[in-house]
């Protein structure tokens, strides 16, 4: 189980647009591994890079001992990808789109049932794919890529487009695949899944890998404010400013929110003045890196 | 391998049989066509004369087998006793004669109304009563008539339309699933899954070959199924040899679909661009109507088309009663133009947008 994975300054570029700038990476054998970044980020490219499908311009790319892009099939029969669109066969059933995957890498039929029942897909095995909700296309592409049991599994976005119970469903079945010793790689625009799902996250923007670590390490190295609410009315904004360790403060609608880099004695004095009412305190998070990494504006 | 091969074909058809509207174009549609064709136009090629006849006529009654045989051809003979009756029918039209004998008289009444018709009861039954009259005189008749068409029309109807409809049917069938299929699964992504599977290339392309003849068998099928049951279409002596060509023209038809299908951004697109090329040529090729009066740049241009030679080979072998060899030539062509047609879509194609 499981399988090693480096990629060495890899490159794609797309007439002036340079989609992947030098990007290098390894994933060890086993580890949940995370491509984060805005869209048009290169997460795509450089995904598609390491399964095979591009040849990289310059750089390379190891799964094991095998070259991805050669297309050996003794590797393509480890490897389990879900691509960013729900790749299916038109108007088949669930357990049709299933048994054909399974049929193109020589898997017995039995594993279609127990497939489905890993993603939770059981009631919809009779219904065409074209009937299927978004989360429950998207577990079905999962279990489309997993019903040859890969070593290793490309998932690009598999929670795209999903309400927040289908995605947090969907957490379930991917760290389950990766329990069982699989390396996995992913690539979301969700820092909380990031930080949920992956045991190493590289953050990318513009071709480049800007910063890779564990999340709790990105985090910490941050060295971010924490932001501490109250209701409204509960303290004067002018009050608050002169608070010794307030480093900002901003007076909204829904509350009051001081940010700090010294919680304790914040809270020390709103305990004081029993200004405590609707208190809330909200550390750093993966999205705090990634906006103080990418930049606050928006992007198309 | 074999299971890849196997599963994908399985896909694909079930894929086709499963759309509703891709069945209705490539078999309903088509057999409306022939319907139409065959029950309107039906009529007008060999309708037989529908005669009254009043008592005992011996010229008839009393002919040889052979000769009987050969009139019941020609003839609906209807018997009765009423000669005003019959006469009352012949005048508002719903029989063409009435005949009866007085001695040695055979008495044919007729009406003018339809001048082609009342022409042809009098030849006919006076062709009749001459040939009797030799009969009696014991001799063998000296000079023998034998009479043969030479153009298309000397098939009826069903006979020529038939395989033109059919030939339209599956150049439309096979033109259409191979060009959405190509833009479907590239836009959907399933072709580069694919690619990613440890599935040769040309196991999906025969996949898709394989689905395409065996749809266009199934086509075939029918056709000629209800051409036979319901429009007495007769098939001559190498019919069989419309199995290779039907394959030969699946793959030219495949090969334009694939082009189609490449150079289409959407399945709209697609569509759009096979009806441009199908339909044009089914009119081209003879599929509707004989290309017998057509100006010269149309037999021109129809040259360069596969159906021409599809249609040109089926006629010959299904109902103009040519041997096997006709459809060699056909075939030929037909592959020579899957080759160049594939080798410039293979140009075009991409695996992604
Ligand atoms: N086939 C292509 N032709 C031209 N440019 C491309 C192509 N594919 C990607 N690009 C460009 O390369 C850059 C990176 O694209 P990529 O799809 O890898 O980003 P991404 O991080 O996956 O984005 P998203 O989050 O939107 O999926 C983008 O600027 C994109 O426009
Ligand atoms: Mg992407």
């Amino acid at each position: 189980m499981g399988a090693e994975i480096t990629a060495e300054g890899l490159v794609m570029t797309y007439g002036d647009v340079r989609a992947v700038d030098g990007v290098s990476f390894t994933v060890a054998s086993g580890e949940f591994f995370g491509l984060l970044g805005p869209n048009g980020a290169g997460k795509t490219t450089t995904l598609e890079m390491v399964e095979g499908l591009r040849k990289p311009q310059s750089g390379s790319v190891r799964i094991d001992d095998f070259v991805p892009s050669r297309r050996e099939p003794e590797l393509q029969r480890r490897m389990g990808v879900q691509l960013q669109a729900s790749s299916f066969f038109e108007r088949l059933t669930a357990r049709e789109q299933l048994d054909t995957f399974g049929a193109l890498y020589g898997v017995a039929a039995g594993r279609t049932d127990e497939m489905l029942e890993q993603v939770g897909l059981v009631d919809k095995a009779d219904d065409r794919t074209e009937d299927l909700s978004g989360g429950q296309k998207q577990r079905l592409s999962i279990a489309c890529a997993l019903i040859h049991d890969p070593d290793v599994v490309f998932l690009d976005e598999p929670t795209a487009a999903l309400d927040p119970q289908a995605r947090r469903n969907l957490w379930d079945v991917l760290r389950s695949i990766n329990d069982s010793g699989r390396t996995v790689i992913l690539t979301t625009h969700y820092m909380d899944e990031a930080e949920a799902l992956c045991d190493r996250v590289a953050i990318m923007d513009a071709g480049k890998i800007l910063e890779l670590d564990t999340p709790a390490a990105l985090v910490r190295g941050l060295d971010a404010p924490v932001r501490i609410s109250v209701a409204p009315g509960t303290l004067d904004a002018e009050a608050a400013r002169t608070m010794a360790g307030t480093d900002d403060v901003a007076d909204e609608e829904s509350g009051l929110t001081i940010t700090t880099r010294d919680p304790a004695r914040i809270l020390t004095e709103l305990a004081h003045r029993d200004a405590l009412d609707g208190l809330s305190v909200k550390g750093a998070s993966l999205e705090d890196v990634f906006l103080d990494l990418t930049g606050r504006e928006y992007r198309a | 391998m074999s299971t890849a091969f196997k599963s994908l074909a399985v896909a694909m058809l079930k894929g086709f049989f499963r759309d509703k509207m891709a069945v209705f174009f490539a078999v309903i549609f088509p057999l409306m066509f022939l319907a139409l064709f065959g029950g309107l136009l039906g009529g007008s090629g060999g309708s037989k004369i529908e005669v009254e006849q009043v008592g005992k006529v011996s010229v008839l009654d009393d002919a040889p087998k052979e000769v009987r045989a050969y009139l019941k051809e020609s003839l609906d003979i209807h018997r009765t006793s009423d000669e005003k009756a019959a006469i009352r029918k012949v005048r508002k039209g719903d029989a063409d004669a009435m005949i009866t004998q007085r001695g040695d008289t055979l008495v044919v009444r007729f009406s003018q109304a339809d001048q082609v018709k009342a022409a042809t009861v009098q030849g006919t039954f006076q062709g009749i009563v001459q040939s009797a009259n030799i009969a009696v005189t014991g001799q063998q008749p000296k000079y023998v008539l034998h009479a043969d068409q030479v153009e298309d029309d000397s098939l009826s109807t069903i006979q020529f339309f038939t395989p033109g409809l059919m030939g339209w049917a599956i150049a439309s069938g096979a033109t259409f699933g191979a060009a959405t299929n190509l833009v479907v699964w590239r836009k959907n992504g399933l072709l580069r899954r694919l690619r990613l599977a440890p599935v040769p290339t040309w196991a999906v392309v025969l996949a898709r070959i394989a689905v395409s003849v065996a749809i266009a068998a199934v086509q075939a099928a029918i056709f000629i199924g209800v051409g036979v049951a319901l429009f007495g279409l007769q098939l001559t002596g190498s019919w069989p040899m419309i199995v290779p060509l039907l394959t030969a023209g699946t793959l030219s038809f495949m090969a334009i679909g694939l082009l189609a299908g490449a150079v289409a951004k959407s399945e709209e697109a697609a569509v759009g661009i096979a009806n441009f090329v199908v339909l044009p040529m089914a009119f081209l090729s003879g599929s509707f109507f004989p290309l017998d009066g057509a100006p010269g740049w149309v037999t021109a241009v129809s040259e360069v088309l596969p159906l021409k030679h599809l249609n040109e080979g089926m006629l010959d072998t299904m109902v103009r009663g040519e041997g096997p060899g006709a459809a060699l030539m056909p075939i030929v062509i037909l592959l020579g133009f899957a080759v160049v047609v594939s080798a410039v879509a293979s140009r075009v194609f991409r695996w992604d947008d």
